[in-house]
């Protein structure tokens, strides 16, 4: 087989002590390259760094086992073969779902619109409506809005309290006419890092025969995820949000719902016979895997997978909750400075902040002028913007190889941005 | 001061906190709205033309130190002039008068307002510079 993967001895040796993220940094060419000045990377929630190992399994891939899978009867098409399917096996694995249920996909944005389409057009009439909710990434909005457009259904929004939480008391009456077939939620916001009860909602949900959808972009990252524990239906998620690759995500959803829906993408490999005239689909999971997949990006996936679970999804989660929580201490010391979203213990390692009357654009700029990479803007969450009356913000957002010493950079940063605006 | 604030020179700032031609007019002959998708900035224009000149020009809205700046310095520049001279005012222009190099995304901060004005004057809605690019 191919490279030994990081993880399935350390692993249980290593989960329940905490690991050390200076150690952990380490392991990140792109975090310990020399730079001037030394890159602060406080973007995590737009894109994970990636640890050597995950460099190493795909450059391995192209080196030495380099071939199309599926069909090819030699050797390195079946390690190809292997590798590929054991990246969905362990993937499947880490979210406590069967492998047959693990479509691979671009990256989330490709898996809300896989069930937007597939399902989608298929289940939904005009009369028909989806839940989403005011904190939703762009992604989980617009497959929806051109479907609506398309099929005449009804959306539906969860509302946001002023704190940056769902108002789950609204959510009884948005559930109430029963025709709501499909409850789309975002397990932690991109913005306000709030870690929705996701459980609670598939609940009440179910109960009125409507399916859920979650959009783990922000949380199989960072945290343990269960499909099974969420009670959900449909979920998505990215690989270059969890120290993979860009280019690959899965959709997770349970397996009658695959079976009945049709397929997404029509072509090689997704169909068990061809006529001219038509053709039948695959079997799962390959019946939603058209054309030749991102093969690399699996194998390169498989190796994340390995190092978050050496690391332990419970670890992680806490010491980005802590290292949230050392930041919302430090930056309130900061004239001006905003903080939006829910208290430290209801989110996750993401902090979007006002600077007094500052552009976001302005406080990047000059805390990019300190080698400090944090976001400004919208984060594909405009409606959330408004609803929080804010046309923009900036965000520091963490993973396991962020140290509080990068707060600490990042609250100096802050002071000059005041100093140069002042 | 060191290199970080490079950016940030002072008639920036000046302009930032102090800008002219900052408002609205009554009875525009034109006005016009637009935004930058990246951002969320918005820029609105009002101008009134009188024998073919810019007689007042304001701008009004909501951006950051560049897009603001960038606003105030080219109505400035612009009042009183020929309204044909809109026609011939280039991303180098914009990038002159701010006396600053800038990256691709600030870039669209600076350019804004020369898109919000070709928008209102000629209904040119291009982003300025992106007509030469694919030429």
């Amino acid at each position: 087989m191919s490279t030994p993967l990081v993880g399935t001895t350390a692993a249980a040796a290593t989960s329940r002590e905490r690991f050390d993220p200076r150690e952990v940094r380490g392991r990140f060419p792109l975090l310990t390259a020399k730079r001037e000045p030394p890159l602060v990377y406080l973007d995590s929630a737009a894109t994970s760094q990636k640890p050597e190992s995950v460099l190493a399994a795909m450059d391995d891939y192209y080196r030495r086992y380099n071939a199309n899978i599926h069909r090819g009867i030699y050797a390195i098409a079946e390690e190809a073969t292997a590798a590929y399917e054991d990246a969905r096996a362990r993937l499947a694995r880490f979210i406590g779902a069967p492998a047959r249920e693990v479509i691979f996909t671009r990256n989330s944005t490709e898996a809300i619109n896989l069930v937007a389409y597939a399902w989608g057009r298929w289940a939904l009439k005009r009369g028909d409506a989806v839940l989403l909710t005011v904190m939703e990434h762009h992604s989980n909005l617009v497959p929806w809005h051109i479907l609506a457009a398309e099929r005449g259904i009804e959306l539906r929004f969860i509302p946001v309290t002023d704190a940056g939480e769902l108002q789950m008391e609204a959510l009884p009456g948005l559930l109430a006419d029963g025709r709501v077939r499909l409850a789309g939620v975002v397990h932690i916001s991109n913005v306000l890092g709030t870690v929705n009860p996701v459980e609670e909602i598939a609940r009440q949900a179910h109960a009125t025969g409507a399916l859920v959808l979650v959009d783990a972009s922000q949380s199989v990252p960072h945290m343990p995820v269960d499909v099974k524990a969420l009670g959900c239906d449909f979920l998505a998620l990215t690989a270059h949000k969890m120290l993979g690759p860009t280019g690959i995500g899965a959709l997770w959803a349970r397996r009658e719902l695959l079976e009945a829906m049709p397929p997404f993408l029509g072509g090689g490999e997704m169909i068990r016979e061809v006529k001219l005239e038509g053709s039948k689909w695959n079997e799962l999971p390959w019946k939603f895997e058209a054309g030749t997949m991102a093969i690399a990006e699996a194998v390169g996936l498989r190796a994340a997978v390995a190092f978050c679970e050496e690391l332990g999804m419970e670890r992680i989660f806490e010491h980005d909750r802590e290292l949230a929580r050392y930041a919302l201490e430090r930056m309130i010391e900061v004239p001006g400075v905003r903080i939006l979203g829910p208290p430290a213990e209801k989110r996750g390692g993401v902090v979007a902040f006002e600077l007094g009357e500052i552009h976001p654009h302005d406080v990047a700029t000059v805390l990019d002028h300190h080698g400090i990479a944090v976001r400004a803007g919208h984060h594909c969450a405009m409606p959330l913007h408004d609803r929080l009356g804010v046309p923009a913000s900036a965000r520091a957002s963490f993973h396991c190889y962020s140290v509080p010493e990068d707060v600490d950079a990042l609250v100096e940063g802050l002071h000059h941005a005041r100093k140069v605006f002042g | 001061m060191g290199e970080w604030d490079e950016l940030y020179r002072e008639n920036i700032i000046d302009h930032y906190k102090n800008p002219r031609c900052r408002g609205t007019l009554d009875h525009p002959d034109i006005t016009y709205e637009d935004a930058n998708p990246l951002c969320g900035d918005q820029l609105r224009i009002d101008i009134e033309v009188k024998d073919g000149k810019i007689e007042k020009i304001r701008h009004s809205g909501h951006g950051c130190s560049i897009s603001q700046a960038a606003a105030s310095m080219l109505c400035e520049r612009m009042e009183g002039h020929p309204l044909e001279e809109v026609k011939a005012l280039t991303k180098e222009d914009v990038l002159e008068l701010l006396g600053i190099e800038l990256g691709p995304v600030r870039l669209k901060c600076a350019l804004l307002i020369l898109k919000t004005l070709k928008a209102g004057v000629y209904g040119i809605t291009q982003w300025p510079g992106e007509e030469e690019e694919k030429a």
